[in-house]
């Protein structure tokens, strides 16, 4: 008998169907802390670093002495402070936005070629999701606390606010139509309700992530891409003001959480 | 008098105003692009999206009713029965695919029912942001009326509740006038199971 529950565990629950739904929901959160504990998001981490420290682009010169907020190649905290206002490009950025700007301004590559492909596959995963997972992974145990002080982060925030709830596409939608009560759910996926900040916080704190159902490592980005495809709506740039306000008022709306990412996701 | 001018200009920046769905309209015309069936019009709000925005879902209720009065004039009833089959409105109600830059365009679309309505009791998987739909038709029986209501709440839900957040179904051209009587069925029939 112990053996059997040793195995339910272990496998998630998933081959345990006489589990009721919360015993299944409690062993899914068992083996995602497992998971953690040996995520495969490290081996991301890994292949970022590779591609942090490699030379590219006309220049010929790595991503090293990019400024991601601390000052030229400092990565030990950068993650939990954006995104932010950066003086030199006068705009707020966030981690890819910012990663775009020193491809282009470092390494000197054009910034259609540098963003030709943001999102990968699970076969090959894209230079921005591997370089998001090792430079997130160094701002574990730090708080989020992104830039709110600067006129143009109050601007963006404020905007990022009203964009969640911003009616609009072919299906009428605005974030806050799946986002905006408590209890709700789409088929199984439970809904954060991202604009309050007990339901932002371990949100904001475990992104970028690994997605065990598609072996794909996902960023902020990629989800703001993502829920705008399935509201129905055109495409958001890489990078642009739109998707930097939302990634901060949701950032902003998380605040204080310590930094455990980078996490798993279903 | 000039003194008070200058206190006034230098502090009226400080409260920083809240960006109006104007506003917010023109950056998304800024920062989107079209692709595959999802054009830029998508971006541009119609009146009720823009009233439901600026009183978050929670409009005023004179300017309400005359918009739900327009938008219950865009319901067209097809003629004849409006009950379909069931067997094909329970995979209709499956189907959460349509009108995404990833569908290919002249696929038929689904109703996306089952993201956010119980309904068959077949299907456990069933999301919680709308009402459950199970026993609907047993609780209510299937006769002309609520057979036109079922209709042209899934046409245009919004004709009955404003800041409804379910899809116009059919204004948007996501479902065809067969699939939503086919939907019709699988809510009133008799021998649908969302009646068993």
């Amino acid at each position: 008998m112990k053996k059997v529950l040793g195995f339910c565990v272990v496998l998630g629950g998933a081959f345990c169907a006489s589990l009721p739904a919360q015993d299944a929901k409690k062993e899914i959160q068992r083996y995602r802390q497992m998971v953690a504990e040996g995520s495969p998001a490290e081996l991301f981490e890994v292949e970022g670093e590779a591609l942090w420290k490699k030379p590219q682009g006309p220049n010929k010169v790595s991503l090293e002495k990019c400024d991601l907020g601390g000052g030229p190649g400092v990565l030990k905290g950068a993650y939990a402070r954006l995104p932010r206002y950066f003086k030199d490009a006068d705009r707020v950025m966030d981690l890819e936005t910012r990663l775009l700007h020193c491809a282009v301004t470092l390494q000197g590559r054009r910034r259609e070629e540098a963003a030709a492909r943001v999102f990968g596959s699970a076969d090959r995963p894209s230079e921005m999701e591997s370089l998001s997972a090792y430079i997130a992974a160094q701002s574990r145990g730090m708080k989020m606390a992104p830039g709110l002080s600067h006129p143009k982060e109050k601007e963006a925030y404020a905007m990022g606010r009203a964009l969640y709830f911003h009616r609009t596409g072919a299906w009428d939608f605005s974030c806050a139509s799946c986002h905006g009560e408590e209890g709700k759910r789409i088929r199984m996926q439970d809904l954060p309700v991202l604009y309050k900040p007990e339901h932002a916080r371990p949100v904001v704190s475990t992104w970028p992530a690994y997605r065990v159902s598609t072996s794909q490592f996902i960023t902020l980005q990629w989800r703001m891409n993502n829920c705008y495809q399935q509201m129905r709506m055109p495409e958001p740039d890489f990078g642009s003001d739109t998707t930097v306000a939302l990634i901060l008022f949701l950032t902003a709306t998380g605040k204080g959480e310590p930094y455990r990412g980078p996490g798993t996701k279903r | 008098m000039k003194r008070i001018f200058l206190v006034a200009v230098l502090v009226a920046p400080s409260a920083l105003a809240d960006p109006t769905p104007q506003d917010v309209q023109k950056l998304m015309q800024r920062d989107f692009h079209a692709r595959g069936q999802a054009g830029m019009d998508r971006v541009v709000q119609d009146g009720l999206q823009r009233l439901c925005t600026e009183s978050r879902d929670n409009p005023p209720a004179g300017a309400a009713k005359a918009i739900e009065a327009d938008q219950m004039k865009t319901i067209v009833l097809p003629e004849g029965s409006l009950m379909g089959d069931w067997k094909r409105g329970e995979s209709i109600a499956q189907n959460g695919r349509g009108l995404q830059w990833t569908d290919k365009p002249g696929d038929a679309a689904g109703g996306s029912c089952y993201n956010c309505h119980q309904l068959s009791p077949q299907e456990a998987s069933f999301g919680t942001l709308g009402p459950s739909l199970r026993q609907f038709g047993k609780l209510r029986g299937n006769g002309p009326e609520i057979q036109r209501y079922v209709y042209g709440k899934i046409y245009n839900a919004k004709a009955y509740n404003l800041c409804s957040q379910m899809p116009r179904l059919g204004l948007s051209g996501t479902l065809s006038a067969e699939q939503i009587k086919d939907l019709v069925a699988l809510l009133l029939d008799a021998d649908s199971p969302v009646n068993q």
